[in-house]
């Protein structure tokens, strides 16, 4: 038991006199959350918008102002004749140009017709198809106040809800991935590269030679991690709350367990690439490639798996992060209860049981 | 006494011997010399008696404990050092001490006091909060050995640890391996330095996995006729057909 204390003492050590190991595990995950957050959100806000206004009437200027007023747009810019169309894209690039037709109130009044053309940059389509929803759906509102004023005879509403993220917040969906990748990140990739560096230097001998017991050699090099990894569990549960408004919808308690499942089967997989890695660099590698780029790209975070090729969505179903991300965000976001994740917490249960027993039967192996 | 037996000791990996039926004895408190060129098999040899890897034939025993089935009761009772550097060096001297200290199981009271005179000894008091990367590499193999024999082991391996120092240090460093022999630690080295085999009081010499010779340095002058060790092992070396890695 004493071995068992003096060693993890030793590896909080090694952990706080390194620089860049302290930024990776308790800067990092600050950074990618408020990155993911703010500055990669495919949310639209204050997008600037150019009018071309040739009549300038009641209509024109109501249907300004209301794009004005709403959050997503500011009117910034008028401009004169649609000749100068290029010139302000490249100029003063708004995200968005409004050309109003001639004479546009009167026309609507008297044949009922009248047009709008919505000019986006397409170069980066996702946010030109988003900015142009929202300008339509504002324009579309303004239209029903006219229609409900002359009592059209037919009228169909659409309204639309989206459950669970009234405001279509990304960072929603981008929490529950982040944590997914940090819990990864920090388990698999550091308890490898710290048992790597430990072979690469030649300590790892000296321990093997004492009368440490494997498995207590194994079990405190993964405590610490474990309880870093469960600070980190916290700060970024603090950061989506407080900070980003993303709210615990469903049992805190619940979260918790499935995360210690998740973080239990990185941990393993941390152990059996320290198996394979006899060096720093290729457990970087090992750790790198083979999990945080399917991690990005395949877990769901990103991409939605139904969406990708078959062989893909098979590759996707042997990620621990597609299942734990998943569960995340029924817990998390939809707020629903243990029965519903029952499906994720067995595979990711299984997944633990055998990746431990093999990673340990590895690390034993490994000393003859 | 003998501390080491071993009787037609064999490793093979696949269809390579790497060790091949070797037997000896050492003697408690002796200073044993383990020679043999690169790849004859002493690393291996070396690993079988620290309990680190399973012979495939053969008996043995270590400090009275068997090596196939006393694994565990042959690591409390031996100190080993590596060819590598292998104290970490983002630790201090001192935390470096406690950490093996801790491992071995010795009370925490006894540690400190055993510190301050262990460095005492060797010197190195003022840099007891240094961290050991800022140590040169001879203050470093010779606080290694310090290490390696904290715990009073009956044993201590050493796989050439006299790799890559002048040869003022290496002296130093074989005075301290006098001073552990006559606190009556058995000392097991293996070494590439023909000067430092004089320093044992037997040497055996290894090739291609077989002990071709085993006897007291002046012995085997007399035995092949050489005024050095060296040409001793060179006599011995040409017959080798194993080469070295």
């Amino acid at each position: 038991m004493k071995q068992f204390f003096v060693f993890i003492k030793k590896e909080f050590r090694h952990i706080f006199r390194d620089t860049w190991t302290v930024i990776i595990l308790l800067v990092l995950p600050i950074l990618m959350l408020v990155l993911f957050g703010y500055a990669l959100s495919t949310d639209v806000k204050n997008t600037e918008i150019a009018v071309i206004d040739p009549s300038r009437d009641a209509a024109t200027e109501k249907i300004i102002s209301l794009l004005d007023l709403s959050d997503y747009f500011n009117v910034s810019l008028t401009v004169e004749s649609p000749d100068q169309i290029e010139d302000v894209f490249r100029g003063d690039n708004p995200g968005l140009i409004l050309v109003f037709s001639e004479n546009f109130y009167e026309e609507i009044m008297h044949t009922g017709e009248a047009s709008i053309q919505l000019i986006a940059d397409g170069t980066d389509p996702n946010t030109a198809v988003t900015i142009y929803n929202y300008a339509t759906a504002i324009i579309m509102s303004y239209q029903q106040e006219l229609l409900r004023v002359q009592s059209f005879p037919y009228e169909i509403n659409i309204t639309p809800r989206y459950l669970y993220n009234p405001e279509m917040k990304s960072s929603y969906n981008f929490v529950p991935g982040v944590m997914g990748m940090i819990i990864m990140l920090v388990c698999a990739m550091m308890t490898s590269i710290s048992i790597a560096r430990e072979k690469e230097t030649g300590t790892m001998e000296i321990i093997l030679v004492s009368p440490m017991k494997p498995i207590v050699i194994i079990l405190s090099k993964v405590v610490p991690y474990f309880f870093l990894s469960c600070v980190n569990l916290a700060t970024i549960l603090l950061l989506a709350v407080f900070l980003l408004d993303v709210p615990i919808a469903g049992s805190l308690f619940t979260l918790v367990i499935l995360s210690f499942i998740y973080i239990f089967v990185s941990l393993a997989i941390g152990l059996l690439i320290s198996s394979i890695a006899n060096s720093q660099i290729v457990a970087l590698l090992i750790s790198g490639m083979a999990l945080m780029m399917p991690v990005m790209y395949l877990s769901g975070m990103m991409f939605p798996v139904e969406n990708m090729p078959l062989p893909l969505q098979f590759a996707s179903h042997i990620l621990p992060a597609k299942w734990y991300i998943a569960a995340a965000k029924k817990v998390m976001i939809k707020g629903l209860g243990f029965s519903s994740i029952v499906k994720e917490m067995l595979v990711l249960s299984i997944m633990a049981v055998v990746l431990i027993s093999v990673s340990l039967k590895k690390f034993k192996t490994r000393l003859e | 006494m003998n501390i080491v037996t071993t009787e037609k000791l064999t490793k093979k990996f696949g269809s390579f011997t790497a060790v091949d039926h070797i037997s000896f004895q050492v003697a408690r408190g002796e200073i044993f010399g383990f020679l043999g060129a690169n790849g004859a098999g002493k690393t291996t040899a070396m690993r079988m008696l620290c309990g680190l890897s399973k012979p495939t034939s053969g008996t043995g025993s270590v400090a009275g404990f068997d090596i196939y089935r006393q694994t565990e009761d042959i690591k409390r009772n031996i100190g080993y050092m590596s060819q590598k550097f292998s104290l970490y060096e983002d630790l201090t001297v001192r935390e470096n001490i406690r950490l093996y200290g801790g491992i071995y199981g010795i009370k925490e009271k006894e540690i400190k006091p055993r510190t301050d005179s262990l460095l005492d000894e060797l010197g190195f008091l003022s840099e007891k909060n240094s961290l050991v990367k800022s140590l040169p590499l001879g203050w470093k193999q010779k606080l290694s050995f310090s290490v390696a024999v904290f715990h009073d082991p009956g044993i201590v391996f050493l796989d050439e640890p006299t790799g890559g120092v002048d040869p003022s240090t290496r002296r130093q460093f074989w005075e301290l391996i006098y001073k552990a022999a006559d606190r009556g630690i058995t000392v097991f080295v293996t070494t590439h330095y023909m000067d430092e085999a004089e320093y044992c009081d037997r040497v055996s010499i290894m090739v291609d996995g077989r002990i071709d010779a085993l006897d007291s340095p002046g012995r085997l002058r007399e035995q092949y006729e050489s005024k050095t060790m060296d040409g001793v092992f060179q006599h011995l070396a040409r017959n080798a057909t194993r080469q070295a890695d």
